[in-house]
Order: C-alpha cells, then sequence, then structure tokens
C-alpha cells in the first residue's frame, strides 16, 4: 500500500508556520480535505471540518489525525475520524479540564501498581497524550524508520494493533496504556454530542440509529416495541 | 483559628437522602438543624435542565454530578500484603457531591431487602448448619428485623415515588408481584412502569421456565405523582439519561425536589453549601460529641459549629472516613480480627451477565428509565433455592432492565469483534439496535480482610490522611456468578438469538470500570458494641450522640440495590432521635 499524502506534506508546501496560524490564514480545510483518503465517504452538508488545534503541534496533530483514520476508517457508513472532526475533539479535551488533570488525584508517591488499581502515572492526561505520542513516533522510527503518520496504513493497524495487545513496549509510557487512553478518546469524540467538535454532522448517531437528546418516549415505549425509530437526529448543538 | 458558631441541636454531615430526611424530620420536629454539604446548591431549574443537561460526554464520562479525587479519594488493594494505591479518577464506583448527594444521579432502584438479609447468620446457620459458614466470612444479623423496618420501607417508597408491584400484601399472595418479597402492608404507591420489549421477551420466557417475573421496584414515577409530604413529581418520559445525570422532569425520586425543600421551608433549619467536615470534635472523655469542625472550601475559612447532636450522613464511604479521622470507636485490626470501624466492607459482584444478539429484534436501547426491568428473585430471596448445590452463600438476581442507550457507553457488540477499525464499525452499525442484555446482580459476603482502614502514605487536599481500601472478590462471590450466570444463560438460550456473549467468569476486583455505587459497611451495625460500630438507631455504641446513617450500616450486601433500606433506615433513625432521644439523650437500648 503507497503512502499515505497527509497534512504534515501539506505544511511542508506551506511552510512552517504552526497548524493553527496556517487554519486561520489559509483556510486549510478546502485544500487539505482533497488529500485525505475519505473520498467515497457519504456528502456531508456540514460546515468543512476545522483542523484549528491549541494543543497538538503540528507533528502531533499529524499522528492523531492519522491514528484516528486508522481506529475509524473512512468507509460508506461515516468518513474516516479526522473528517468527522475526532482530532479536533481530541485536541479540545486535552486543552481542556480534563487533560489539564481536573478530576484526577495528582498527590505522589508515584508507584506503578498493577492495572486494576488504574491510572497511577504522574501525568496529565494531556501530558500522557504527549508522551504516548512521542514515544509511539520513536518507536515507529527505530523499527520501521518513519513517524508514524509517514507509514503505509497497513503498517500503521500494524502498529495500533501490536500496541493494543502488548506485543510491543515504548520507553517510559505503556503502549497498551496509551492505546486504550487513545482509543477510548477517540471513540468519545466520534459518539459525543457534537457541541465538543467530534461527531460531525451526527454520523456516528446516524451509523447507528441514536436519535439524539430530545428522547421523549412516553408513548414509544409502547408503540416501537421492536420496531425501528426513524428519525433525523438533535443534538445539544441543533436545539442551542 | 477557626470561628465559633452557635450550638444547634443537630449538625447533618452531607445532604443527600439519610441527611434530607433526618433535617426534615428533624426541624419539622422543632429541632434546630444546621446541615453541611461539601458540594453547591443544586436544582431542577437549570441545573437539570434540556438539553445540556442530555450530555453523556459531560455527565456519564467526565463525571459533572460526582466527588472530585482531586481533593479527596481512597487508596486500594487485594490484601494486606500488596501496596494500596490512590484510586486516581472515578470510575469502579461515583459518589456524588452537592445538594441531594447520589440521590441526584442514582438509577431509582427501591427494594426492601429480604427476611435472609435482615437475619443473616442466624437463617444461614438454621437452614445450612453452622459449618456452610466459612470461617473467614463476619456476617451477622441486623439488629432490627424486617417487620419492625416494614413501616419505614413504606415511607420512603412513599416519599420518592416508586412504581412497582407488590407481590405480598400482609401475608397474602399477589399476581404479578414479587413472589418471593416479604409481606407489605400496603402496594406501592405507582404502577410499574411500561416494559420495553427486551423486557416483555425475558419476563415470557422466565414464566415459561418456571420462574417468578416481576417488575423491579424503581423510582422513576410511571405518572405524575404527588407524595404525602405535597412534594409533586412529573411523570418519567423514558429518556435514557437517568443514572448519572439529574431528571429534568422530576420524576426521578430525588432528595432535592422532595425532602430537602421541605426542611428548607423550615425556620429551624440551616443550609450551608461549600462546608467540607474535616472532623467530629469530641471532649476530654472521648465519649461525647461536641460538634464538627469544617472548612468553607469557597473561602478556605475553617469553622467549629457546636451541636447536641452529630448526624453523619455523608455518602457510605465518608462516614467511614470522618470515623476514623475523628477517632470514634476503636480501627478495626484485620489480621488481630480486633475493632469494629471499618470492617465488614462489601460490594456488588457482576459479571455473571449476557449479551443477547437478534438478527431480526429491534430494541431502541435509548428508550430507556434508570430502573425500569423484570427481574426474577428465585436465586436470591427464595428460601427453597438450593445454596449446598450453589455451594455459596447469598445469591443474585437475573433482570433485564434498559437504563441506556447512550452511544459512548452501550455498543454492544458480538465476542471476537475487534474493538477499532472496518469490522469493528459494521458491526457496531448492525448491532446497536439489535442487542439486549440479562443482568446478573450479586449479593456480597463480608470476609475479615475486606475493609478500611486509614493509609499511612496518601493525603488528602486537607492533608488529612485518605481512606485505605482492601478488597477482592472471593470464592463465594466466584460460585454465586458461576452458578447463576449459568441460570441466565439457560434463560438467554430459551430466546434463540442469532448469538449471544456470556456469562463471563468473576475475577479480581478492578477499580477502573464502572460496577455500581453500592459501597456498603465499614459502620456496621449489630448487637454488641464487640460486633458493630453502630446500635439498633445507627448511634456510635462509644459516643452515642453521634449517628453514622447510610449504607455503611450493611453487616453485608444484599443482591439488591441499597437505597431501599438506606432510606428506611434514615427515617427508622430519625423516628428514634425525634422520640425517644430527645426526651432521654444517652445510648438508647
Amino acid at each position: 500500500m503507497s503512502e499515505q499524502p497527509n497534512r504534515r506534506d501539506f505544511l511542508k508546501t506551506v511552510g512552517t508556520v504552526g497548524a493553527s496560524g496556517i487554519a486561520a490564514v489559509v483556510g486549510v480545510d478546502g485544500v487539505d480535505a482533497q488529500t485525505r483518503p475519505a473520498a467515497s465517504a457519504p456528502a456531508s452538508s456540514a460546515a468543512p471540518v476545522s483542523h484549528a488545534y491549541t494543543f497538538l503541534t503540528a507533528p502531533e496533530a499529524a499522528f492523531i489525525e492519522a491514528a484516528v483514520d486508522r481506529l475509524i476508517p473512512a468507509d460508506d457508513l461515516t468518513p474516516g475520524g479526522t473528517d468527522c472532526g475526532v482530532a479536533v475533539f481530541i485536541d479540545r479535551q486535552l486543552a481542556g479540564a480534563w487533560g489539564s488533570g481536573d478530576r484526577t488525584y495528582m498527590q505522589g508517591p508515584w508507584q506503578k501498581g498493577v492495572p486494576t488499581q488504574g491510572y497511577q502515572s504522574p501525568l496529565t492526561p494531556a501530558e500522557f497524550f504527549r508522551a504516548g505520542i512521542a514515544a509511539t513516533n520513536a518507536y515507529c522510527r527505530k523499527t520501521l524508520q518513519k513517524d508514524f503518520d509517514r507509514l503505509p496504513v497497513d503498517q500503521q493497524i500494524k502498529v495500533l494493533q501490536d500496541m493494543e495487545q502488548g506485543r510491543i513496549a515504548f520507553e517510559g509510557v505503556s503502549a497498551r496504556e496509551f492505546f486504550n487512553l487513545l482509543l477510548a478518546t477517540t471513540m468519545q469524540g466520534f459518539f459525543a454530542d457534537p457541541v465538543y467538535g467530534g461527531n460531525r454532522d451526527k454520523v456516528a448517531w446516524k451509523m447507528i440509529g441514536f436519535p439524539g437528546v430530545v428522547a421523549i418516549y412516553s408513548e414509544h415505549i409502547k408503540t416501537y416495541r421492536n420496531k425501528k425509530y426513524d428519525v433525523e437526529p438533535k443534538s445539544i448543538l441543533d436545539l442551542s | 483559628m477557626a470561628t465559633r458558631l452557635r450550638e444547634v441541636d443537630v449538625v447533618i454531615v452531607g445532604l443527600g437522602w439519610t441527611g434530607g430526611i433526618l433535617a426534615k424530620e428533624l426541624s419539622e420536629a422543632g429541632m434546630r438543624v444546621v446541615a453541611l454539604e461539601r458540594g453547591g446548591m443544586r436544582s431542577t431549574n437549570p441545573d437539570f435542565a434540556i438539553p445540556l443537561i442530555r450530555d453523556e460526554l459531560k455527565y456519564a464520562v467526565r463525571n459533572a454530578l460526582m466527588q472530585n479525587p482531586a481533593r479527596d479519594t481512597l487508596t486500594f488493594r487485594h490484601s494486606p500484603s500488596e501496596p494500596a494505591l490512590p484510586m486516581r479518577q472515578l470510575g469502579s464506583f461515583l459518589p456524588g457531591e452537592g445538594l441531594g448527594g447520589a440521590g441526584v444521579h442514582w438509577n431509582g432502584v427501591t427494594w426492601r431487602w429480604t427476611g435472609i438479609d435482615h437475619a443473616a447468620r442466624s437463617y444461614y446457620e438454621q437452614r445450612h448448619g453452622k459449618a456452610f459458614i466459612p470461617a473467614d466470612m463476619p456476617i451477622q444479623d441486623w439488629p432490627m428485623t424486617y417487620a419492625e423496618l416494614e413501616p419505614y420501607y413504606d415511607k420512603f417508597e412513599r416519599t420518592a415515588g416508586v412504581s412497582g408491584k407488590a407481590g405480598n400484601l400482609r401475608g397474602t399472595k399477589q399476581p404479578g408481584g414479587n413472589f418471593f418479597e416479604q409481606p407489605r402492608d400496603r402496594d406501592y404507591p405507582l404502577p410499574a412502569l411500561e416494559p420495553s420489549y427486551s423486557q416483555i421477551l425475558f419476563n415470557d420466557a422466565t414464566a415459561q421456565m418456571g420462574y417468578h417475573p416481576f417488575p423491579r421496584p424503581c423510582a422513576n414515577a410511571s405518572r405524575a405523582y404527588t407524595n404525602p409530604d405535597g412534594s409533586r413529581l412529573g411523570a418519567c418520559v423514558y429518556c435514557g439519561h437517568c443514572e448519572r445525570f439529574g431528571c429534568e422532569a422530576n420524576a426521578k425520586g430525588s432528595p432535592h425536589i422532595t425532602v430537602i425543600p421541605k426542611a428548607m421551608a423550615q425556620p429551624t433549619f440551616e443550609l450551608r453549601t461549600h462546608s467540607w467536615v474535616t472532623k467530629v470534635m469530641l471532649d476530654s472523655t472521648k465519649k461525647k460529641a461536641i460538634g464538627v469542625a469544617y472548612t468553607d472550601v469557597s473561602t478556605g475559612e475553617e469553622y467549629e459549629q457546636p451541636a447536641a447532636i452529630v448526624a453523619l450522613c455523608a455518602y457510605a464511604i465518608n462516614n467511614v472516613h470522618l470515623l476514623l479521622l475523628s477517632g470514634i470507636g476503636t480501627p478495626y485490626d484485620a489480621t488481630a480480627q480486633k475493632g469494629v470501624v471499618g470492617k465488614n466492607y462489601c460490594y456488588q459482584p457482576g459479571g455473571g451477565g449476557v449479551t443477547l444478539f437478534f438478527e431480526d429484534k429491534i430494541f431502541n436501547p435509548f428508550m430507556a428509565t434508570g430502573a425500569f426491568g423484570i427481574a426474577i428473585d428465585d436465586f436470591h430471596a427464595n428460601d427453597q433455592f438450593d445454596r449446598a448445590a450453589m455451594g455459596a452463600l447469598g445469591g443474585a438476581t437475573i433482570a433485564v432492565g434498559q437504563s441506556n442507550g447512550r452511544p459512548i457507553g452501550y455498543r454492544p457488540v458480538p465476542a471476537g469483534t475487534p474493538r477499532w477499525g472496518a469490522q469493528w464499525k459494521k458491526a457496531t452499525a448492525k448491532w446497536y439496535l439489535r442487542a439486549m442484555n440479562i443482568g446478573v446482580t450479586a449479593s456480597n459476603m463480608p470476609n475479615r480482610y475486606n475493609a478500611y482502614d486509614l493509609d499511612p502514605t496518601y493525603k488528602n487536599v486537607f492533608g488529612q490522611p485518605l481512606l485505605r481500601l482492601t478488597y477482592n472478590f472471593l470464592d463465594n462471590d466466584k460460585k454465586v456468578i458461576a452458578y447463576v450466570g449459568q441460570k441466565a444463560a439457560e434463560i438467554a438460550r430459551s430466546l434463540k438469538p442469532t448469538s449471544m456473549t456470556g456469562p463471563g467468569t468473576l475475577g479480581d476486583y478492578n477499580i477502573v470500570p464502572y460496577q455500581s455505587t453500592h459501597n456498603t459497611g465499614g459502620a456496621v451495625m449489630g448487637t454488641s458494641p464487640g460486633n458493630s460500630a453502630v446500635n439498633k438507631y445507627l448511634q456510635s455504641w462509644d459516643v452515642p450522640n453521634v449517628f453514622v446513617v447510610g449504607a455503611s450500616a450493611f453487616p453485608h450486601n444484599s443482591a439488591y440495590n441499597p437505597t431501599g433500606p438506606v432510606g428506611a433506615l434514615a427515617y427508622w433513625t430519625a423516628d428514634a432521635i425525634k422520640t425517644r432521644y430527645r426526651q432521654r439523650p444517652g445510648l438508647m437500648t
């Protein structure tokens, strides 16, 4: 499989300005979308997806876009993760309260513990993500001579599978723990209300048949037994 | 230097269900009551208004209504030989914070516990012989019978607007209700909710197999309802955003719309939010509490609130923490098996459930309420259930609920499906509407090593030691799940699904994935200071003007959810304080 043209190539052609700067100045979205492998995805009536990032650096954004496109590949059901807004969702979550360690006990001392004791890293979730991206890229450079986002798609999938199964180890960060956090956050972005930047045009809700947030089913609980409830989903974004 | 405030009759720590019930009952009786709530004010409008309350990410994933572990959490290990590490993020259970406590975000399942639960040791000794109880399983009877508590169960059901169907009215079995329940004086205040399609399938299958299905009692109002105090509840709209959310329709029985506003209408009641109690203050004899110390977490200022009675009504875990931090009662030592405060921590084993996938059926999992369901009690409350064959005490309920179809958290796919990628996507798109779950909820018997104490290393934001939890699922739990899980699988197979997954087996306890907010014990009630932290009236044996109200009092955990007896015990305790303790303070017998 050939190498994926991606955001990084585009950035190189434009110059060395930071990601968010480019997006704001030259309207990166329209151009960049053409290079992404989502051509067969259903057409969306919503505004083009943003690629303006506030937390992720350009190389980090390139990693996340590639990763969410592998976790949620484009097909006839939905566009790929990036075009669904999942990378933007992750960026905003990492930049916000959750990424900064809100609702996380951050006091030491720190010990590794066992998995059943849960998150024990001294890093905030945002720092953990950053370290995980760096560790994955370091692994990919060492074993495959390229950063993750520059690998062919099948190799990207293989690296993710190896991380998930714990078949490979990274320096300083647990590959499996990072994968699990990446996957969980990706799924949150895909399925959360579009108000957070992902699930663009409610594609994930339409895919499964979730009708969204109006949710008044006093009569439907009887009339829709064993019967599909087909409606255009409504989101917080729609009702706000 | 802390500011010393004017003495009141009662200071209540925590204003959820138990604190709210005591606040209402005692302030209406003319006692001067101050309630200290560590979180903020909350009201249905605007806090739980649509569309913003339908935000799965904020409420169900990021836990907006819950306690913040950055300030205070606990440490956890499986056994005394392992290092305990802090629970840095919430997962397995979700204690609430703010007015109404967990009573705002609960699902609403409201059981009366069984006669077996009320007399656990006596029952098993008589039914199966003393040798049937393992030596390291310190089960004990409740200090009050089911019959004594019956009027208080009834009172709580009426306050919370519980929907259900009686199975036993004053000794006469009622068709359609729980065949195995203890006698009730009258039916539930509201009829059962409309069942989902999945519940109808389960009802018919279990009836066909000779079991006794019935609608699970739930504090989701099946129609608009005015409770005996005049509090008005709306009708449940089956919105599927119940557990972890507040109810915009006021259809979930919750303290912030029932007992708490009634207390707040009393001139003898005062609420202080953002008030974090750090300690119960004792006099020099250590036999009498003189009040509580607290910090206003919005200003950092410290206060002392003197009171004749201290009622600990925080979440069950925090009640035990406060007792240990305050030096009330003898801390439990698992090695020596001495002391009482911290013992008999129990939880709720799961994992025996089954997910069924049908090519030809549509379940609409988003049409859901927190608690409605069809259950069978044949492997739990049933005296005829052969526990010798199971080789374990307790049992499990089997039920089909339908409590959420929210897509971040609920995405069933058949076993063997990858967790991501093209195949995962196809399977998720195909099965989301076409799956149903049969759940198995097991009892949890105590073990000598499953207990709390204070952590020697980690501190909370006030510099106080965190609570340390030592806990694991044990042999008895694994046998219950294995046995009842097979029964659930038989029911599932009778429905002829296209495929099914489960039942699983019970492994080590994992504090990461959500299981239930059913943390019980640690300040258990009993018949003597040697076997319990509190007496029949939830009064500390050592410091009798301290009452410790909540699931912390349970000597073991039932296969039922805890809130029914939690509410009943709060009314029971309030009654004892009003009618007896107030006239003659001291240890009640």
